[in-house]
């Protein structure tokens, strides 16, 4: 809980920097270096960026707090609506990337687990770990390639049409998050997969065996449930990973997710936009950590029950 | 353990290597290990001389052949102004080479002094360092890296810099936690009744002996600083043009694969894809090599 304050925090100052005191002259970047001097400096009380930084920070986090975002260099208009939309999209992205490889993931560690150091554990371990630690670029600049230019099964474009009932927009969603399925399911799956070799060796799961349980219920009973508890830690911290996939995917895709938001941000130097962008995304980062916290101890009845050590 | 034992115990096999070749020769026979090193090997050998042997010369455009699809001429087609992909391919590993593992070094040498200051004097700047830094790794560093590029401007140093900062917290955690097991034993002992430096018991006494793991976390993180440095450069915030970079000529090709130009980003995917698995089944070996 304050880890992710602190985190949060954290951010908010390198945002703060990166994005209002390391650019240096704001009204001058906005104008371009012809302006009158004084046009610069009066774009730059109106923008209040001549106040000291401290005041300036307290000014920008208040206002971010009661959902003021600030006014986009680019658009000329108010932030937040951007912001709003754009983390509707991805949530919609993020959700169908996490539908798909959480119990794809687990399942996947079982079954190694299960068949561990044979061919299958081998296949399911090895191939994780090899799309894991590629860049989602490239992943899906292959999937891309393989399921929408020549099977031809799958769009290249993750902007639907307009009006799109929800099943459309999933179809379109669908090659946008394998990249990031890919990525997840290694991680996913090895913990899933060490977390069940642990649990299968325990105590516990030789006296279900001896005690005469059927397998079927000693493994879904009592070693999968132990196994899985770890695993949600694991998740939660991907979140954070997931987060700068999007950023790449929805360039890719050209999805009009926050990650695209922040890109677009980025390029045009749009500074507002960017912090809020970036600001967010660590916020739903907090989020997501504490819920995985509160999963955890609901999962796991040593710290449910609140018995000491 | 009155005495303090100046001397190693003699040794009865005289056959017995020293740790370093064990190593060496664990890492001969790990084939993982082997096929990383091959294909690390061959990029370096590309990044190196890649000039001489490539058909053509990489940034040389050639309008009429634009976009033609593989051949005899151009193994693997040509782009949209008609260089010659394959060449493009071969030096495209230059750039990459060279930025990934300076970051990586970068990261090496912050994370381990970092991690030998708050593994060694433990108390109030470890704790206010350590949570610093766990905050500071939950950020995904794209967006670390995407905001400072920003901030500072687009140049090959500024992805040094700031990949390497990244991931200097991670190398510190590695580090501390290696220092924590090591300061106990008797021989930091010894080196603070002789009243050694804190300088020197840290870097003289204690370094040499994580080395081990600083190795194994290096090559990891060698894996992933090639990951974020094609990445920012898929973005346009990494290597610019006109570099033949792998992850820039993706970026600058892929808006035509849907007209079936499929030549144009396939190579360079490949390309990324094989260094980065290579180089991650070196870590693989190295790690499996060092905890034998």
């Amino acid at each position: 809980m304050s880890l992710s304050l602190v985190t949060l925090f954290l951010l908010s100052i390198m945002v703060f920097l990166g994005g209002q005191v390391l650019p240096g002259n704001v009204g001058r970047a906005i104008l371009g270096p012809f302006a009158d001097q004084r046009a610069v400096d009066a774009l730059n009380h109106t923008l209040g960026v001549d106040r000291p930084l401290l005041t300036q920070y307290a000014t920008w986090i208040w206002n971010f707090i009661r959902g003021d975002m600030g006014t986009s260099y680019i658009f000329r208009s108010p932030v937040a609506p951007f912001v709003i939309d754009a983390l509707g999209n991805s949530m919609k992205l993020a959700a169908v990337a996490f539908v798909l490889v959480v119990p794809i993931g687990i399942l996947g560690g079982v079954v190694a687990a299960l068949n561990l150091n044979r061919p299958l554990d081998r296949i399911i371990s090895l191939g994780g770990l090899s799309v894991t630690v590629l860049p989602e670029f490239v992943t899906g600049i292959i999937l891309i390639l393989i399921f929408g230019v020549w099977l031809r099964w799958l769009p290249i474009s993750a902007a639907w049409p307009k009006n799109a009932g929800f099943f459309t927009q999933l179809y379109y969603l669908i090659l946008p998050s394998l990249p990031l399925f890919l990525v997840l399911f290694g991680y996913i799956a090895r913990m899933a997969r060490s977390g069940m070799i642990e649990a299968l060796d325990s105590d516990y799961t030789r006296t279900a065996v001896l005690k005469g349980l059927p397998w079927r219920t000693v493994i879904w009973r009592h070693v999968v449930r132990n196994a899985l508890l770890p695993t949600i830690t694991v998740i939660a911290t991907q979140t954070g990973y997931l987060i700068g996939g999007l950023v790449v995917i929805e360039t890719l895709f050209r999805y009009q997710g926050i990650g695209s938001l922040i890109f677009t941000a980025a390029r045009g130097k749009d500074f507002p936009m960017l912090e809020s962008g970036i600001l967010t995304i660590g916020i739903v980062y907090a989020v997501a950590t504490l819920i995985a916290d509160f999963l955890y101890s609901v999962l796991n009845p040593r710290i449910r029950l609140g018995s000491d050590q | 353990m009155s005495a303090v034992q100046t001397t190693s115990p003699p040794q009865d096999d005289t056959r017995r290597r020293s740790p370093m070749a064990e190593v060496f020769f664990s890492l001969m026979r790990s084939r993982t290990f082997l096929v990383g090193l091959f294909i690390v090997l061959f990029w370096v050998a590309c990044a190196l001389f890649g000039e001489h042997f490539a058909p053509y010369d990489p940034l040389a455009d050639d309008i009429i052949n634009a976009l033609a699809p593989p051949s005899s001429e151009h193994w693997f087609g040509t782009d949209q102004i008609g260089r010659d992909v394959f060449s493009r391919v071969i030096v495209g590993s230059r750039d990459i080479l060279t930025v990934a593992p300076l970051a990586t070094l970068l990261a090496t040498v912050a994370g381990t002094a970092l991690g030998l200051l708050t593994g060694y004097f433990r108390g109030i700047v470890d704790d206010v360092v350590s949570r610093i830094l766990e905050a500071f790794m939950a950020i995904p560093v794209v967006i670390v890296a995407l905001l400072a590029i920003v901030a500072l401007g687009t140049s090959k140093a500024t992805v040094i810099v700031v990949i390497g900062l990244s991931f200097a917290p991670i190398i510190a955690r590695t580090v501390r936690s290696a220092v924590l097991a090591e300061r106990e034993l008797d021989y930091v002992a010894a080196a603070q009744l002789r009243h050694e430096s804190a300088f020197h018991t840290m870097f003289v006494e204690i370094l040499p002996n994580v080395i081990p793991p600083i190795l194994v976390e290096t090559t990891v993180r060698l894996g992933y600083a090639i990951f974020a440095v094609a990445t920012l450069s898929f973005m346009g915030f990494g290597i610019q043009p006109p570099s033949p970079d792998w992850g820039l000529s993706i970026s600058s090709n892929y808006g035509m694969i849907g007209g079936g130009f499929w030549w144009t980003v396939l190579f360079d995917a490949l390309a990324i894809a094989s260094l980065v698995i290579g180089v991650n089944l070196v870590a693989d070996g190295v790690h499996g090599a060092l905890n034998d």
